[in-house]
């Protein structure tokens, strides 16, 4: 390069610096657009229902939604609870394994009508259900559940999918550990027990046939009555 | 378990029905349910605020006070609530707390009392929120750092030296610390006057004075007093290695004063001086030595003992290293991109002075820091523009880590200015404490002179005794068992050093009693306490300062001296340890801010009124006549 090369290349950077400097100022429109998002969800709020409609809706009395719906603000105050916060919140109740597997399914067993977020009605509702339904209602539920696609049958890869979920739940720390086709003879297990046909799925009258008959089943159901 | 997880553990626990049909075994039996499962709003009242909130949020954290069965303590029955005697203002914060299961920390509060707050509370800190979570923490560091430095300080410079230290240890306190003896100041004194002609003679010694007769031009005064200078120079290096000798012999480590800075800088300074005595003559040899000579400019480091403000600059600017060396390194990689860049921007041109890049390092030097000297300048177009960027850059680069240094100078410097501060004004503070403190014993002893002991049967006792406070009598009814306890009677530092000068006026005067023979052993320790009272002017700080933390918090009881001259006999013992030691006569205290309205005229000088015990020592002659009397009298209460 001799003295026309360098100054040549001295001239391109004080363009370059100018540029730099308009672009600065905001002269020069920088060629992107300015981002404006971030405003989507954080100012959606739900207000539920009133009190008097969702006390002949569910079976608790006007103190225990008090109660429920305290403690519900509390936490959400926008009053609704999206997936992610509920898959975390459910985590931290099993810190050994992985719960967002089984979460997502509880999430769309209690998000009934596919909005994406559980509201306080749906919230309670199925609190209602668990806590003080019968018998019927409590294994109407487990089997909406366990139907991944809500078709009414529980397929084999279904079950064998919530399996896997539960035993997810369990961690690695496990005796005796838990091997690779223990969920999928647990489901076997289960197949046997409840498929009365044998057409390879599970109906919901099959199923309630079957709970209904197993004595262990039964008793349990009315364990969890006195949590609220 | 945060506050959020326990609202949804009822949740959870209805969703395991999901599990019921699948489940290989049967189910465990649920824990036992609490009697009331209904919410109820609970009233806290705190110092007169009342704060409501339901029992749930309390219960969320059940290891704290109030979510334990700890707070049933502080129910009270008839209001039914609970009530805590705390300050409301905190109290906020830490209901928030269960509220909203984050601690945060409120910045104008002290750090010390939130955090007593919390541990009354039940609360650990580390549950502070991440957003309060730094501020907590700095302050929390900067007042442990506070506190210890004061008791560092004071434990290094104005704890009294026992008495049995040795030679070496005083030397050492006294080169540390000039104040303690008048001894050390004059030796700072004349040394630092000894750096200052050194110094100032090295720089005389090169101006140059007018010829002498016969020469054409002139000398420096340096050459043409050599005499003179020779003189001054070895004068002051004699001083000044005899000062280094003394420091290495009274140093604790001498390993560790060998390789402190100060000692370093000692031996550098004097270096020079030794090594022109020894080298010969030699032509070669002397024009290295003369370069040796401008280590002698190390003595101005010497100063630095002198002056608290050098001190300073050097610590900063070892706290700043991590600045300086970024400074440092960016300022470099400048200029070698900048003289590389000028190099090949002049290389053209005829008779350049950028004949290197070394060569453009000094005109890059001298650009970035905007000195312009003009002895190398560009002639290219290309030069000057990257010239003119060059000084643009440069004073920008140099202008960011500046007042980094800065502002840390000024902090430590504020902080120091702080530390003294406050150990000019804890002289006082304990000056006041003492006399509060003397105020007490005085109550004490008053209370005993109006009969106060005895019982309260007889009408004229009332007005002596005026009006004391059920705790006073109780307080004064302790230290009366204390001393029925013992067989030994309090007294204060006035009455004990009478006896002390009266036993030891008794040796002197009158051999005959066997009393003083037998007190022999002690006389000599009184002797020496009168010998302290005498410097006790000039020791000032030490009387004030002795045990000052300890005078602060805790409790001394002295243990008082024999009343009688017939127990004196036999507690000669007891006498010796009281004045042997240099246990200082703090009054038995329980509470520092004690009856300042009973006392302040009472406690010094002591009112006539109180014959005998309180009495200054001006009246030495009769004192142990009258010491007698008062003896008896007291033996007899």
């Amino acid at each position: 390069m001799g003295i026309q090369g360098m100054e040549i290349l001295a001239v391109g950077v004080v363009l370059f610096m100018f540029m730099a400097v308009l672009k600065q100022f905001g002269v020069l429109e920088p060629m992107e657009d300015s981002s404006e998002s971030d405003l989507e969800l954080s100012t959606v709020r739900h207000q539920p229902e009133g009190l008097d409609q969702l006390q002949a809706q569910t079976k608790f009395t006007k103190k225990e939604l008090q109660s429920l719906y305290r403690g519900f603000k509390n936490e959400c105050p926008s009053g609704l609870v999206d997936e992610e916060t509920f898959k975390m919140i459910y985590s931290q109740f099993f810190p050994q394994g992985d719960a967002t597997t089984y979460a997502h399914f509880l999430f769309n067993a209690f998000d009934i009508d596919r909005t994406g977020s559980i509201r306080f009605e749906d919230f309670v509702i199925g609190l209602s259900v668990l806590l003080r339904g019968s018998v019927h209602e409590k294994l109407k539920w487990a089997f909406n559940l366990y139907d991944i696609n809500k078709d009414g049958y529980i397929t084999k890869e279904e079950m064998l999918a919530i399996m896997k979920s539960i035993y997810d739940m369990m961690g690695n720390y496990t005796y005796p550990s838990v091997r690779e086709d223990t969920p999928f003879e647990h489901v076997e297990k289960f197949f046997q027990k409840m498929d009365r046909n044998q057409d390879g799925v599970v109906t919901i009258d099959e199923f309630m046939e079957t709970c209904q008959k197993d004595e262990n089943i039964m008793s349990s159901m009315q364990l969890f009555e006195n949590v609220i | 378990m945060a506050a959020g997880v326990a609202t949804w553990l009822p949740f959870a626990r209805a969703a395991a029905v999901g599990w019921l049909p699948l489940a290989k075994n049967s189910m465990p039996k649920p824990p036992g349910d609490k009697k009331s499962r209904h919410d109820e709003i609970l009233i806290v009242n705190v110092s007169g605020n009342r704060f409501q909130t339901w029992k749930n949020t309390l219960d969320r954290y059940p290891d704290t006070l109030l979510g334990s069965s700890e707070k049933e303590f502080f129910f009270n029955e008839e209001t039914q609530e609970y009530f805590f005697d705390r300050d409301p203002e905190m109290f906020r914060h830490i209901l928030n707390f269960y509220r909203t299961g984050k601690l945060h920390y409120p910045r104008h509060e002290c750090i010390q009392a939130f955090d007593e707050e919390l541990a009354f509370y039940g609360i650990i800190p580390e549950i502070i929120g991440d957003c309060c979570m730094e501020e907590y923490r700095d302050r929390k560091k900067e007042n442990q750092e506070r506190l210890e430095e004061d008791t560092e300080a004071e434990m290094a410079t104005e704890t009294p030296l026992p008495p049995d230290s040795t030679l070496r240890e005083r030397l050492w306190r006294a080169f540390e610390n000039p104040h303690t003896s008048t001894m050390a100041l004059v030796f700072y004194y004349v040394t630092g006057f000894f750096i200052a002609v050194s110094v100032i003679a090295n720089v005389v010694e090169t101006v140059p004075c007018r010829a002498p007769k016969g020469m054409l031009k002139d000398l420096p005064c340096g050459e043409k007093f050599s005499l003179a200078f020779f003189c001054l120079d070895t004068a002051c290096v004699m001083i000044f290695t005899f000062e280094y000798l003394m420091r290495f012999f009274a140093a604790p480590s001498r390993g560790k004063f060998m390789r402190s800075v100060m000692s370093v800088i000692d031996v550098v300074a004097i270096m020079p001086y030794y090594i022109g005595l020894v080298m010969p003559e030699n032509e070669d040899v002397s024009g290295a030595f003369v370069t040796l000579r401008v280590f002698r400019v190390f003595r101005i480091f010497k100063f630095s003992r002198h002056s608290q403000g050098l001190r300073i600059l050097g610590y900063t600017l070892k706290s700043c290293a991590s600045e300086l060396g970024f400074l440092l390194f960016s300022l470099t990689m400048a200029i070698i991109i900048f003289a590389t860049v000028m190099f090949y921007a002049e290389k053209g041109t005829k008779d350049t002075n950028f004949t290197s890049i070394p060569a453009s390092f000094w005109y890059t030097i001298v650009t970035m820091t905007t000195l312009g000297y003009g002895d190398m300048v560009p002639s290219s177009i290309a030069g000057k523009i990257f010239g003119s960027i060059c000084s643009l850059s440069g004073v920008l680069v140099i202008a960011l880590p500046v007042p980094v240094i800065v502002s840390n100078f000024s902090r430590i410097y504020h902080q120091n200015q702080r530390a003294d501060k406050r150990r000019a004004q804890l002289k006082i503070r304990l000056a006041r404490i003492r006399l509060a403190k003397s105020g007490t014993t005085n109550a004490f002893l008053q209370y005993k002179e109006h009969g106060g002991l005895q019982d309260q049967s007889s009408g004229n006792q009332a007005l002596c005794i005026r009006n004391r406070s059920t705790f006073e009598h109780q307080h004064n009814h302790l230290l009366h068992c204390l001393e029925k306890t013992t067989n030994h009677e309090f007294t204060d530092e006035h009455t004990y050093n009478e006896v002390c000068m009266a036993e030891s006026m008794d040796y002197r005067t009158s051999r005959s009693t066997s009393i003083s023979s037998q007190q022999g052993q002690s006389t000599s320790c009184c002797s020496r306490r009168a010998k302290r009272r005498a410097i006790r002017l000039a020791n000032s700080t030490v009387s004030v300062s002795r045990g000052s933390i300890q005078e602060l918090d805790t409790l001394h009881v002295q243990k008082s001296i024999p009343q009688s001259r017939s127990s004196l006999n036999a507690r000669t013992q007891d006498l010796k340890l009281n004045c042997g030691g240099d246990m200082d006569f703090t009054a038995a205290i329980i509470s520092i801010p004690t009856p300042p309205a009973n006392t302040p005229d009472d406690s010094l000088p002591p009112s006539p009124a109180i014959p005998g015990i309180l009495r200054n020592s001006q009246q030495m002659g009769d004192m142990s006549s009258q010491y007698t009397q008062e003896a008896i009298k007291i033996s007899s209460l």
